[in-house]
């Protein structure tokens, strides 16, 4: 009964936030907007007890994220540009992606089902063994770094590869060497 | 001084990121006992020097954390991780089995791998963040109070 009305509480909260930040026009207000988004979806992971996940939500989503954005309309515009008209086709398009989404949410399992199966193929498998196989209490981290370490191997070389695209678009080295080589 | 007037910014600032950065330590090496891990604490490391870019400027943080030593760390933390594995391969264990480690006690192996492949995973996240964090900053021109 708490939970629920917390959840409640929190999804009310999440829309509130959303619709303030497609009202506004000042891009700082907005970021900072984004980041108490962030901070609202982690709770909500905290209420479904998936607490890594939202030490990530609230360390990437709400820190991060925030400073990147901040960085970014330092480097463009503080507001928003005003669309001229009111546009019948963009509102369409949501409206039918939206619906379709909803639609498409029907057919998955609810929220902790015994029976879906997430829960029924590896998942039985981890919680039953990982206190035996692995010995760490925390079983996100058994999975990921010992069940799944290849996987996690995988995702470290995404982020290497994520770091090293944007050192070259951003970094100016290119720029540099040019520069470097006109000189001599 | 050009940051005379945040003050109490800058006094909070200096007593936080200390904390910050002990914070970070205990995500990355308790990870196995409590909520948290090598990301979350690669995350939380690069916030503790963000933070002190943010305030104090940026030519400062970078005599404190230099551009090569955030770029360096990005590849340094892949190697890790794929070193652990290679380790074992050595040995003739499968890739990335920590039984290698202490192959008369698996957990303890177990414990000793998560160990090393979650500070790969720290270090990486930590310099990609950070260097990520130097990309967009380096190319803004200071930005005074009132534009905001």
């Amino acid at each position: 009964m708490i939970e629920t009305s917390i959840n409640i509480i929190l999804f009310l909260m999440l829309v509130v936030t959303a619709l303030a930040i497609i009202r506004m026009d000042k891009l700082f207000a907005v970021v900072m907007l984004s980041g108490v988004f962030s901070f609202l979806s982690a709770l909500l992971f905290i209420v479904m007890d998936a607490v890594d996940v939202a030490f990530t939500e609230a360390a990437v989503g709400a820190g991060i994220t925030t400073v990147l954005m901040l960085g970014t309309i330092a480097l463009t515009a503080r507001t928003q540009k005003k669309s001229p008209k009111f546009q019948l086709m963009p509102l369409l398009i949501i409206i039918i992606i939206g619906v379709a989404l909803i639609y498409g949410t029907m057919d998955m399992p609810n929220f902790g089902d015994l029976n879906s199966p997430a829960n029924t193929h590896v998942a039985a498998y981890y919680v039953n063994n990982s206190a035996t196989d692995i010995g760490v209490p925390n079983m996100v981290t058994g999975i990921l770094a010992s069940y799944r370490g290849f996987d996690t191997l995988g995702e470290v070389a995404v982020v290497f590869t994520a770091g090293v695209g944007v050192l070259v678009l951003l970094s100016g080295l290119a720029r540099r060497r040019r520069e470097d080589k006109e000189e001599l | 001084m050009m940051y005379e007037h945040h003050l109490i910014l800058r006094v909070i600032t200096k007593i936080v990121v200390g904390t910050i950065i002990l914070f970070a330590f205990y995500v990355q090496f308790h990870g196995d006992f409590s909520p948290g891990g090598g990301f979350q604490a690669g995350v939380i490391m690069a916030v503790a020097f963000i933070l002190y870019g943010v305030v104090f400027g940026l030519s400062k943080v970078k005599q404190v954390f230099p551009v090569w030593l955030a770029h360096k760390l990005m590849a340094l933390g892949v190697l890790i991780y794929a070193g652990t594995g290679l380790v074992s391969l050595f040995y003739g264990y499968p890739f990335l089995d920590y039984t290698v480690f202490d192959p008369e006690h698996p957990t303890h192996g177990q414990h000793w791998g998560i160990w090393l492949v979650e500070l790969g995973v720290g270090v990486t996240v930590s310099g990609v963040i950070v260097s990520i964090y130097y990309a967009f900053a380096s190319r803004t021109p200071h930005i005074s109070d009132e534009d905001w």
